[in-house]
């Protein structure tokens, strides 16, 4: 065994593509969180269009994309990885557990709000992501050049009450997954510190507020103004 | 104090065990935990029937002995060790589970004692600091600055008690490690195998099925000795930087 993939193989080094690829999907949060601000452009989605065909197309945001994906993929598989080794170095348990006392519900369930992130993104994916790369869009044309109407789908979809709870539902999930995610990530980096540990931990706690509100407030505005 | 003890009893490793119920009469609540086991022991022992088994030994809570994972917490409701944990913490006619600690790791020997020796082969593998015996060496012949001996100090008060495992949802023994680690890591006498040791202690650790670190911090809350978390980023930050620079391909 090499020592990359021995590395690979410790709690350690397990740990550690967790916390990479979590900082590097927390990148993409922000990216696509900002981008969907254009949803709140009052233009007929014609800036929202175009910032769409734009995340398509571009290779600089191609190669970004496949990061996110690997980031996605190695995140979901490198979580079963460690919970299942986490479940067997417990085989018995115990019979009466005051968890609560000493941890927070978010730290010690970041496999079921993962789990619950996970069945989302699948949905959310099918709903606009496909559409966008394989699905049968209307075209738009905006000063001669045509786009896809990914606006009209994306509008579409939020007009249904039970799909903007179920976005409304899933941020609140991915609020609590951050809440904890965002700090543990540095901790496990190694990056604790007591000049800028308060200041990661203060910025996990508005971070893990700020975007999933953001996230939850545009299927909102959809739906109570169109 | 009438107290009713739901006690974890289980008479070897391969039995499959379960709980027995013991009321007790009589407890003082100035009494430590140990002690009124020690009289549930008496009561027993005198009926003829098999005592309850557990760890102890200084009882001044610094030796790393006692255990048992008292309702719901380990070494009980408050951050000390059992054996200085006194009834007062405790309700007349309260119910009290008590349990060994649980983990692959530490598996049970007989009753509430479970076999910690997991923890001696992590500190085999790299826990220490080799030196060429020879006089007595002068005090401060070594500089070390008063900051980092403290630092050095706050680790080296885990006493190996195991709490941390015994807390950890992942029975993680990444506390402990860290603790050792961060110890000699930080001291200059431990300079010398400080990329090895990083490198075979979380081996170890690995090697004994302990599990990973979530960082839920529930083992600096439970830890008797108050060892504190930033010492699992220190390890964090040995181990990384070792297997880069190391010389172990």
């Amino acid at each position: 065994m090499s020592w990359v993939t021995k590395t690979l193989k410790s709690t350690l080094g397990r740990k550690l593509i967790m916390a990479l690829t979590g900082l590097f999907l927390i990148l993409f949060l922000t990216g696509h969180v900002s981008g969907n601000m254009l949803l709140f452009k009052n233009d007929g989605g014609e800036a929202f269009n175009i910032y769409a065909k734009f995340m398509t197309t571009n290779p600089a945001v191609k190669v970004l994309s496949y990061l996110t994906y690997i980031s996605v993929i190695a995140h979901v598989i490198y979580s079963i990885i460690l919970s299942r080794q986490n479940k067997s170095a417990r085989p018995i348990g115990y019979a009466e557990s005051k968890a609560s006392t000493n941890s927070r519900w978010a730290s010690r369930n970041m496999g079921i709000l993962g789990t619950i992130i996970l069945i989302f993104l699948v949905v959310h994916m099918q709903s606009f992501w496909a559409q966008m790369h394989w699905g049968d869009l209307p075209v738009v044309t905006y000063d001669g050049e045509e786009y896809k109407d990914l606006y009209s789908i994306v509008n579409f979809a939020f007009q249904n009450i039970f799909m903007v709870i179920g976005y409304v539902v899933a941020m609140a999930f991915l609020a609590f997954h951050l809440s904890h995610g965002f700090a543990s990530a540095f901790q496990t980096l190694g990056w604790n510190h007591k000049k800028y540990s308060p200041a990661i931990k203060a910025i996990g706690q508005f971070y893990c507020i700020v975007v999933p509100v953001l996230f939850a407030a545009m299927p909102l505005y959809i739906y109570f103004t169109s | 104090m009438k107290l009713t003890l739901k006690i974890w009893r289980q008479k070897n490793s391969s039995d499959k065990g379960g709980f027995a119920t013991y009321p007790v009469d009589h407890v003082s609540k100035d009494m430590s935990f140990l002690e009124m086991l020690d009289v549930l022991n008496e009561e027993l022992t005198e009926k003829g029937e098999d005592p309850v088994h557990f760890d102890h030994d200084c009882r001044e809570g610094i030796c790393g002995m006692c255990s048992l994972y008292i309702n719901g917490k380990p070494h009980g409701p408050l951050q000390t060790t059992t054996c200085q944990l006194h009834m007062r913490s405790f309700n007349d006619g309260e119910t009290i589970t008590i349990e060994p600690w649980r983990a692959k790791a530490f598996p049970v020997v007989k009753d509430l004692v479970v076999d910690r020796e997991a923890f001696d082969r992590i500190i085999q593998a790299g826990g220490y600091v080799n030196v060429n015996t020879g006089g007595v060496p002068d005090a401060n012949e070594i500089p070390v600055a008063k900051t980092i001996a403290d630092l050095a100090m706050d680790a080296a008060q885990c006493i190996g008690c195991g709490a941390c495992v015994a807390a950890c949802k992942n029975a993680s023994a990444m506390l402990f490690t860290s603790a050792k680690v961060s110890q000699l890591a930080l001291l200059p006498q431990g300079q010398v195998e400080r990329k090895t040791r990083a490198e075979k202690m979380v081996a170890q650790m690995d090697a004994e099925g302990f599990g990973a670190c979530t960082n839920t911090g529930a083992c600096e809350a439970e830890c008797p000795k108050g060892i504190s978390i930033t010492n699992i980023a220190r390890m964090n930050r040995e181990y990384f930087s070792a297997v880069m620079s190391s010389d172990n391909v």
